[in-house]
């Protein structure tokens, strides 16, 4: 790490603005593309919630019987010797506690099987990994035109951020998790975010304060960038759980939604399976995010004097470190769990995004190296 | 089977599967809400239940919450006292009812300690009883097989040539090898003899400690405010400071904190180094601040070099120095009415913007004027390092030390340091004090650059402009409980890694003997949630099961009579790919 002042690679610097640029062009591509996606996608397979949640009220046979599951063929690991062996692989029989509306099927995602859908599907996610490319050239580049990390200022730490949600989900994709639902509100939010970057939070690459001076501006920084991006997408996920839970009582109590509320909700992922989506990312993340706060303490310990002093943004991290608790133990117990559980996973997002902008914006603390 | 046989074998069935999902989770059960009723026993164990629920938990935890966002808005004594004085000059009406509720010290305020308190009594009131559970647990054996295995989440069986003991005995061995708890009942002689397991104890494990971890974060915490004491010192480059209460310019201490706790130490600031960036958008940002120190321990130590940056303090002892601000002495002689030097030295000047344009005043109070007679005098001024005249502003154009010039004006009167309440060394009280007049009758001011004179009129003395020195503010922080707090956190997070990441989760192995003489081998899973691991972990164990116990050739078994189970209907038919 450079610790002395080099002097800005302006040139780099520029090379970096256009990067961002065109990923934001790029995206504003897949968006539309995304958009064919849900428009064109829409005539099949419509009304299989319905279906499934119909079939409920003949107990015998709605829940599935016990057998009446899945069944996972395993590959064994090490070696197709063994396998080749194997007269046949067990067959694995699982039975899920059924809750009040038993299993319901995950919906196609927003193709919903049309060919035409699936396409532009395939188009729009492409032009993510497009953006996505532009837009780590373009982080990357900011960060050697200064030598540095490049999370030092707010538009630096925008730009960071939704590119770790964008390769999040990308990630996600890769490992062929059904997660193409997602695509939408993330790339409208991740235009979103960057346009805010540069028209309000732009900042000049240049060198950072003293009090940044130190490793953990990578360690520290980096981790509250990664835990927000997947924290984004948590969020995401139990919003779009409360629209869909709401679709599936709606159905339970033998209403009929209006079209285009099936015509969406019937092709996301069943409500329990995008609360559990949710709840896993953000299980997952607290952890990380809690280490985040360690790591900010102990850089405080030495850059302020103390490692914990009440400064607004430590006093946020706190909230939002209390609130992501307040929904796993939420979750965790009877009479909070399903919606309710999910609105916490709303407010503790919430508060972290008021952690970055808000804080950043109205509070005067020592963490207020924003350049607005 | 006649109804009531039928009743009484539900309800065994029914009690099996109680008892092998017992205690998978040592989480508080959800007590309705019962009043109890009578007695002040009564009221305190309804108490008792209420604060540990996880449902009053969960609402303390929402209000501790709630109750931190005021600090961020509220100007707090301890962050910034100053901040707080102003705000309650400004908002008349608003301070006395903060004040009553505590809102400029909202962290050590009643009610917030009322909330975490409580807080940490309903933990402390949940974990010790989950913890000899856990306990108990440990001492005794894994759960008993229920009845019915193809009724667990997971399920899977095929039938075998081998006979029930030797896959009993194999299923053992396999499952102990995985590092599973194992406990057999009976050797494969009865249909209900079967194989118990359990792993994934580390859940819990990791879920007391990030409680426990939690407890002793507090304390540290705690203890760190009660004993912890925060003192700042500017030294002028050349002075030094040595570690005694008179010295520092401003201290602060908690509750438990007495003085003999400091460090015996004294350094000297030797040279202080501050580089700003020269040009770009961003043109006077600081980049780096070094002061050069040397430091000796005790009363007699050996004098030892350091330096001292932001991010890297210096660590005496338990003490750590921080370098947290810096700026411009400038250096004056002042003569009196008679020609002697009233006042020598540098006089540092505080910061008022970024480009480091300073406010100051040199006070002179051994002094004497023109006829002899004792008086005191004061300057007041603007000390700025990079003066341009071209700029049409007083203000420096950077803070670099370029061109540096010094803007007084000169008083003499009483300054009023003699009695009364203590006073700012870096403002000056001129209520007792008249300004010098020029010739024309207006104050009398002036610009000066090093080596100037300002002679008063009337032969009151002058002012020489020596030079320019640089001072640095340290804070000298002495804190307990640092190292426990950092081991808190640290074990917080592993205990939280291991009750988010790791599955507690059970296995029973079940083998008999059906009536072709063939064994039927059920396996079942059980996990605390529903995990995607568990289908696939069962599906590893049994096919290495398949190894001591292989799939009978010709065996119908597979797929469509699986098991030999007392009521086909209810038979796993492997459908639903």
């Amino acid at each position: 790490m450079n610790l002395l002042a080099a002097d800005p690679n302006e040139q780099l610097a520029q090379i970096s603005n256009y990067l961002i640029y065109s990923a934001m062009a790029v995206y504003v591509l897949a968006f539309f593309a995304y958009i064919a996606e849900w428009t064109f996608g829409s005539r099949s397979k419509v009304g299989r919630t319905a279906a499934a949640l119909t079939k409920q009220p003949t107990a015998e046979e709605a829940v599935p019987a016990p057998g009446s599951g899945v069944s996972v063929q395993v590959k064994k690991e090490g070696g197709g010797t063994a396998v080749l062996e194997k007269p046949a692989p067990p067959k694995i029989v699982t039975r899920s506690s059924a809750g009040r509306r038993g299993d319901l099927p995950d919906g196609p995602g927003a193709a919903a099987g049309d060919e035409q859908g699936d396409m532009y599907g395939r188009i729009a996610v492409s032009l993510t990994v497009l953006a996505f490319l532009l837009h780590f050239a373009g982080v990357l580049t900011r960060s050697l035109s200064v030598q540095r990390a490049p999370w030092g200022n707010m538009y630096e730490f925008s730009t960071a951020f939704s590119m770790v949600a964008v390769g999040a989900y990308l990630g996600f994709l890769l490992a062929k998790k059904s997660i193409r639902w997602i695509g939408l509100p993330l790339v409208t939010t991740v235009l979103l975010d960057l346009g805010l970057a540069v028209t309000v939070l732009y900042t000049d690459s240049d060198q950072l304060v003293p009090a940044l001076h130190s490793y953990w501006l990578w360690i520290h920084v980096s981790l509250a960038i990664i835990c927000g991006a997947l924290l984004y997408l948590g969020f995401v996920g139990s919003a779009l759980y409360l629209f869909r839970d709401a679709y599936e009582s709606h159905l339970l109590a033998g209403r009929k939604p209006g079209k285009l509320r099936t015509s969406i909700m019937e092709r996301l992922p069943s409500a329990a399976s995008l609360d559990k989506f949710a709840y896993r990312i953000n299980a997952t993340v607290f952890p990380f995010w809690t280490f985040t706060i360690v790591a900010g303490a102990i850089w405080a310990g030495d850059a302020w004097g103390r490692y914990w002093g009440w400064d607004p943004k430590e006093v946020w991290s706190f909230i939002t470190w209390v609130a992501y608790a307040c929904y796993l133990h939420a979750r965790a117990t009877a009479g909070w769990k399903g919606r309710k559980a999910a609105y916490l996973a709303l407010l503790a997002f919430a508060c972290f995004l008021f952690n970055y902008y808000g804080v950043n914006i109205f509070f005067n603390g020592k963490h207020s190296y924003a350049g607005v | 089977m006649s109804t009531t046989e039928a009743d009484a074998d539900r309800a065994t069935e029914a009690a099996g599967e109680r008892e092998a999902t017992a205690q998978l989770s040592t989480a508080p059960g959800e007590d309705k809400l019962n009043v109890p009723s009578l007695g002040p026993l009564g009221w305190a164990r309804w108490f008792w239940r209420q604060l540990t629920s996880m449902r009053v938990a969960l609402i303390l935890l929402f209000l501790l919450s709630l109750g931190a966002i005021p600090g961020s808005v509220i100007p707090q004594t301890p962050v910034d006292a100053l901040k707080v004085e102003r705000f309650r000059e400004e908002h008349t009406t608003l301070a006395p009812i903060y004040d009553k509720l505590q809102l400029f010290d909202v962290y050590t305020s009643v009610w917030f300690s009322a909330i975490y308190i409580l807080l940490f009594i309903s933990l402390i009131g949940c974990i010790v009883p989950r913890t000899w559970q856990f306990v108990g647990q440990l001492r005794s054996r894994p759960p008993r097989a229920p009845r019915r295995l193809e009724r667990m989440p997971v399920y899977t069986t095929w039938r075998t040539e081998a006979d029930p003991e030797q896959v009993l005995g194999a299923a053992r061995s396999l499952l102990k090898r995985r590092r599973f708890r194992t406990h057999q009942d009976g050797d494969g002689g009865s249909r209900t003899d079967a194989v118990a397991s359990e792993k994934g104890y580390l859940r819990e494990v990791g879920n007391l400690l990030f409680h426990i971890a939690l407890i002793v974060l507090l304390l540290a915490f705690a203890s760190g405010q009660l004993f912890k004491s925060e003192g700042r010192k500017l030294i002028v480059q050349g002075d030094g400071f040595s570690n005694v209460l008179t010295q520092y310019d401003d201290f602060q201490s908690g509750s438990l904190f007495t003085a003999d706790m400091l460090d015996p130490f004294a350094f000297r600031l030797k040279k202080f180094h501050a580089t700003y960036e020269e040009s770009g958008p961003n043109k006077g940002t600081p980049r780096d601040y070094r002061a050069d120190v040397a430091y000796s321990e005790g009363a007699s130590g050996k004098e030892k070099n350091a330096t001292i940056r932001v991010n890297h303090p210096l660590e005496i002892g338990s003490s750590k120095v921080y370098l947290i601000a810096n700026g411009y002495a400038p250096q004056v002689t002042v003569k009196d009415g008679k020609g002697n030097i009233a006042y020598r030295g540098p006089v540092p000047f505080l910061q008022q913007d970024n480009n480091q344009t300073s406010s100051g005043v040199v006070k002179v109070t051994d002094y004497v004027n023109a006829k002899g007679r004792k008086d005191q005098l004061g300057f007041q001024g603007f000390f700025v390092p990079d003066f341009q005249p071209g700029s049409g502003t007083m203000f420096s154009q950077s803070p670099s030390l370029k061109n540096p010039a010094m803007f007084l004006t000169a008083y003499h009167g009483n300054l009023g340091v003699d009695g009364g309440p203590a006073q700012n060394v870096y403002q000056l009280n001129t209520e007792n004090m008249t300004k010098f007049k020029d010739k024309d009758g207006d104050p009398f001011a002036k610009k000066l650059t090093p080596g100037d004179t300002m002679t008063l009129p009337n032969g009151a003395g002058s002012l020489h402009f020596d030079g320019v020195k640089q001072w640095a503010n340290f804070q000298v922080s002495h804190q307990v409980g640092n190292d426990w707090a950092l081991g808190g956190a640290l074990a917080a997070i592993g205990g939280l890694a291991g009750s988010l990441f790791i599955q507690r989760r059970r296995v029973w192995v079940r083998a008999y003997a059906a009536d072709d003489g063939r064994t039927v081998v059920e396996m079942a899973g059980l996990g605390r949630s529903e995990s995607a691991r568990l289908p696939d972990e069962l599906a590893s164990l049994a096919t290495e099961m398949q190894d001591a116990a292989p799939v009978a050739t010709a065996a119908p078994a597979q797929t469509s009579d699986p098991a030999d189970t007392a009521d086909p209907a209810e038979a796993p038919e492997g459908a639903g790919q």
